[in-house]
């Protein structure tokens, strides 16, 4: 049964054949043997799944209508607040944060009946590209648990590569899905920013986060954007259906898109490791047996998107973090001696150093005399980057190239390094510069068998096409019905 | 003191409390006292994961202020985060505008001693989020109450154009009248809704040279006394310490100030302005708010006639004392109120003196306004042109008045059911007047003798007349008649 898609097991479960309990019960029986080494999840609800699985079970033997998710076991990013259980973010600062409220894309699963089973691990507040970033636990990648699994949303990653959820939630501000994805050899889609409501997300990078799911194919991936997209009233970044109405993803999905033109960006996609190269050379060689054309592009500005970005997001970050100071709740430092060390102290004990790097590192941009050299500068560099990828759509339907330089790095190689890894996003990080969508397919393994992935981009809101962009490779290879 | 010449330079920064449903970015409303942390939401307390939504009555009501402010609204203004660590604000930072404010640049017109008016410059009005409140009363520890959080206030900072505590009085009580005949503000000063903060300095010639004394800032005024009391102090405190130290204003030596409010004088708080940075940037949460003509043209729909603009009016062409004008127009209710009733037809000076000697009386009593004591404008016109009529007296319609108040009939009616309808009618009046004259020689002797006591006889005489008429003889019928008799039997 864990070898179901979603729709194919959402299906079952609707029509009576399979039991919404039975399903959550083999994910919990999955999670019982692998957690232990895998470490994908912060914390899991058993009695609270199966409590749900049992309703949903009942709606449907009552002939009531059910959801998109009806009795599906997924997991969430633990940076996405639920009224139930614990929102960490994997900081000691929130480590016994128990959020009054649910999340807006949490409310969507529950309206969708889908079961969630758990919350994921994940870089400190989402900082990190590995997953070793958590305060609280280590999550190894699936494939091989000498490796990370990548991150900022290792955890999600690897809960579905670990066939420990059907599906999950990430989120996504430099390449927090994508990157995982690939590392882990799933589907993972950061949405256009403003497609999915942000209320509810702890805020790293605000005007670069963007919730997107993981899935084991990019049917799943579909199903699940079909669930989660959609404008928020309490999210004022949330695009309303006037400007951008929401596509369905699943409908066409499986509907080549015709006279299909490829972006690609030649000495950009030489900086990535010769196997990584090899296998994205192939896949758009397999495009071009599909009758694609392969243009081939400069995006001048791309490669000061790591620069701007980790001014923008760390900017923000600064200010995002300010209210975790021990006063109102999160960790309080025992014995201050007054009010400058609750907060001085309780930050000082229970930020990981990256988190602390980022939020100097924004401190300092945003300060005075400062301002303009980096933080509106870096700005200036967005609306360029913008404008590459807008060039781009002009010429070609979409953009691909690597996620990563790399495949999944080992555990520990990089920590000493924080510009090492920084660097390691150098695929992903523009697409949130730019708000545009973008989606990791699994394209192969390298000499170690670990996976590769694809990454395409197409132009914003248009989700439905990248998918099926997607789709159209994934249908002629079987790379993402390997498991690890 | 001393006999150098001055001049005393002030500005305000002033937070306006806006009288909005709910709150700036959360769906709490806004209120006043109650227990502590019941008016909060994860949003106002700054929960992790929580986004802020603009509230849209709040915008309207700060561009309407900043319109009667006579401010240049622009098509594009942003929000910006201000950051500090306090702890009674839970985000640790201010959700507020900095560098492209919902308005600047206007002018308020305030009312002068003298009658004339002054227009003080606005620089800037914008919008933001108040913080909560922390108190101390715990022993060791600190309380926060975040009722107040999140409550959306208009800053208005003048340019430094006022010279004098009158002035920055005249300008409180004038921006008061302001923001409460737009509605956009209860303006209670015992309750913030009005808090300012002059900055005050001195420009001193000595032996021909100028020299500024460094700015103080006084934090927190919440009384007109308090306010005009701390430019006034601060005046002779500023002279003597220049005298003393010969010290002038210079970077670094601005000085906060808090107000004593027992003994009347300014208290130094904090020496030096600290370099504070609140590295200011423009709020990802939130997104820019874009002013077009239709939604401009809109808001200026619900401008009104401003105070002054209607005091003058009132003046001008009601012919009113600048005092009445001043007091009708003191809230717009009774403005409307008196303006109507002239509307009808009533005598201006007549509807003044029936409101200002009974009606605002009322309306105190009742900690209402004038307008809201349940008398309708066409009963107030009826009342003021019966007394004009002669139909009752000026004690009459104070009667009437006060019964109209309890009573869903007209003035007409209320007059002869109380019998407080002047006789006018010659015929019936001559009879007591015969009667009098009759039955008081002495008198009428008197009277006719042109001496000192005929005056008095003449007054005399006259209340007899009115006795017997049981008040409800119209005097000057009564006057012409007497004098006619007395004449005729010369
Ligand atoms: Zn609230």
């Amino acid at each position: 049964m864990l070898e179901l898609s979603c729709r194919q097991l959402r299906d079952d479960i609707a029509a009576g054949r399979v039991k919404s309990v039975d399903a959550v019960e083999a994910v919990f029986a999955q999670i019982e043997k692998h957690e232990q080494t895998i470490g994908a999840f912060v914390s899991t609800f058993k009695d609270i799944a199966l409590e749900k699985a049992r309703s949903v079970d009942a709606k449907i033997a009552a002939g009531e209508k059910v959801g998109l998710l009806a009795g599906v076991p997924v997991a969430i990013k633990d940076n996405m607040c639920t009224s139930f259980g614990a929102t960490t973010c994997a900081s000691k600062i929130l480590e016994n944060f128990h959020a009054p409220y649910d999340a807006g894309v949490v409310e969507k699963l529950n309206a969708a009946d889908a079961v969630i089973v758990g919350k994921c691990n994940m870089d400190e507040f989402a900082m990190g590209s590995s997953t070793e970033n958590s305060g609280l636990k280590q999550t190894v990648n699936p494939w091989d648990n000498s490796k990370v699994p990548g991150g900022s949303s290792g955890g999600s990653a690897a809960a579905v590569a670990g066939r420990m959820c059907f599906a999950s939630l990430g989120s996504d501000t430099g390449g927090s899905i994508r990157q995982p994805a690939s590392f882990c050899g799933v589907v993972g889609l950061k949405p256009t920013y403003g497609r999915v409501s942000r209320y509810g997300l702890v805020a790293y990078g605000s005007s670069l986060d963007q919730i997107g799911p993981f899935g084991r194919d990019v049917g799943d991936a579909a199903l699940m954007m079909n669930v989660i997209a959609g404008h928020d009233e309490r999210d004022s970044t949330s695009v309303g259906a006037d400007i951008a109405p929401v596509a369905d993803c699943l409908v066409d999905l499986d509907k080549p898109v015709e006279g299909l033109k490829i972006a690609v960006v030649p000495q950009f996609n030489a900086g990535a490791s010769d196997e990584v190269q090899a296998a994205i050379t192939a896949a758009l060689e397999a495009y071009k047996g599909m009758g694609a054309e392969i243009v081939e592009i400069e995006m001048p500005h791309i490669d000061y998107a790591i620069a701007a970005y980790y001014v923008i997001a760390t900017a923000e970050a600064s200010s995002n973090l300010a209210r975790y100071d021990g006063v109102h709740y999160g960790h309080r430092t025992a014995d201050p001696k007054d009010y400058f060390e609750v907060y001085s102290k309780s930050r000082a004990e229970a930020f990981g150093d990256e988190v602390k790097r980022r939020i100097m590192l924004g401190t300092y941009v945003l300060s005075s005399g400062y301002y303009d050299a980096y933080y509106l500068k870096a700005l200036k560099v967005r609306n360029l980057i913008r404008g590459d990828f807008t060039a781009a759509f002009e010429k070609a339907d979409c953009i691909m190239m690597p996620v990563s330089p790399t495949t999944a790095f080992g555990i520990g190689e990089k920590t000493d390094d924080p510009m090492q890894m920084y660097l390691a996003d150098i695929y992903t990080i523009a697409a949130n510069l730019a708000g545009v969508p973008g989606v990791s397919v699994p394209c192969g393994f390298d000499s170690g068998n670990m996976p590769i992935g694809l990454q395409i981009f197409t132009p914003a809101f248009t989700e439905d096409k990248l998918l099926r962009i997607a789709r159209m490779y994934e249908k002629e290879h079987q790379w993402h019905t390997k498991v690890p | 003191m001393s006999e150098l010449e001055y001049k005393v330079i002030v500005g305000l920064e002033i937070h306006v409390q806006l009288a909005t449903r709910t709150k700036m970015f959360c769906s709490c409303g806004l209120g006043f006292g109650g227990e502590a942390n019941t008016r909060v939401c994860p949003v106002c307390i700054g929960m992790p994961g929580v986004l802020p939504v603009m509230n849209k009555q709040a915008f309207e009501y700060s561009v309407l202020a900043a319109l009667a402010l006579n401010c240049n609204i622009p098509s594009f203004t942003k929000w910006d985060r201000k950051s500090y660590y306090y702890p009674d604000l839970p985000k640790n930072y201010q959700i507020s505008q900095y560098d492209l404010p919902m308005s600047e640049h206007g002018y308020i017109e305030i009312p002068l001693e003298d009658g004339t008016t002054k227009k003080i410059r606005i620089l800037r009005a914008h919008l933001e989020e108040d913080a909560g409140k922390n108190t101390h009363t715990f022993g060791n520890f600190s309380a926060i109450d975040l009722n107040r959080t999140g409550t959306p206030l208009l800053e208005i900072v003048t340019e430094p154009d006022l010279s004098s505590g009158a002035e920055v009085k005249a300008l409180a009580v004038e921006l008061q009248r302001i923001v409460r005949y737009l509605g956009v503000s209860h303006g209670d000063m015992q309750k913030g809704h009005m808090r300012f903060e002059p900055n005050i300095n001195l420009e001193i010639i000595k032996e021909g040279k100028a020299y500024r004394t460094p700015i103080t800032e006084v934090k927190n005024l919440n009384s007109f006394r308090a306010l005009e009391g701390s430019v006034k102090y601060e005046t002779v405190r500023q002279l003597d310490e220049f005298m003393e130290t010969g010290v002038t204003f210079g970077m670094g030596n601005k000085r906060t100030f808090g107000w004593d409010d027992v003994n009347e004088c300014t208290v130094l708080q904090r020496e030096k302005e600290e370099a504070h940075d609140y590295r200011y940037f423009p709020d990802p949460d939130l997104v820019p708010v874009e002013m077009n003509d239709e939604w401009l043209a809109e808001i200026k729909g619900q401008l009104c006639e401003l105070p002054i603009q209607k005091q003058q009016r009132f003046v001008d062409e009601y012919k009113l004392s600048e005092y009445d004008a001043a007091v009708l127009t003191g809230d717009r209710a009774t403005a409307e109120f008196f303006d109507g009733a002239v509307k009808l037809g009533a005598d201006a000076k007549r509807v003044c003196n029936i409101l200002t000697q009974t009606g605002l009386k009322m309306a105190n009593e009742k900690g209402c306004s004038a307008a809201e004591l349940g008398v309708s404008v066409e009963n107030l016109a009826t009342l003021a042109k019966m007394v004009d009529a002669g139909d009752i007296n000026a004690n009459a319609a104070t009667k009437i008045f006060e019964e109209m108040t309890a009573s869903d009939k007209g003035p007409a009616v209320l007059a002869g059911k109380l019998n407080l309808v002047q006789k006018s009618d010659a015929g019936e009046i001559e009879g007591f007047v015969d009667e009098v004259l009759g039955a008081n020689a002495e008198a009428v002797a008197e009277a006719k003798s042109g001496s000192k006591k005929s005056k008095k006889a003449m007054g005399f005489l006259m209340g007899q007349v009115m006795q017997k008429s049981k008040g409800q003889a119209n005097p000057q019928v009564v006057s012409q008649l007497l004098n006619k008799k007395l004449g005729e039997s010369e």
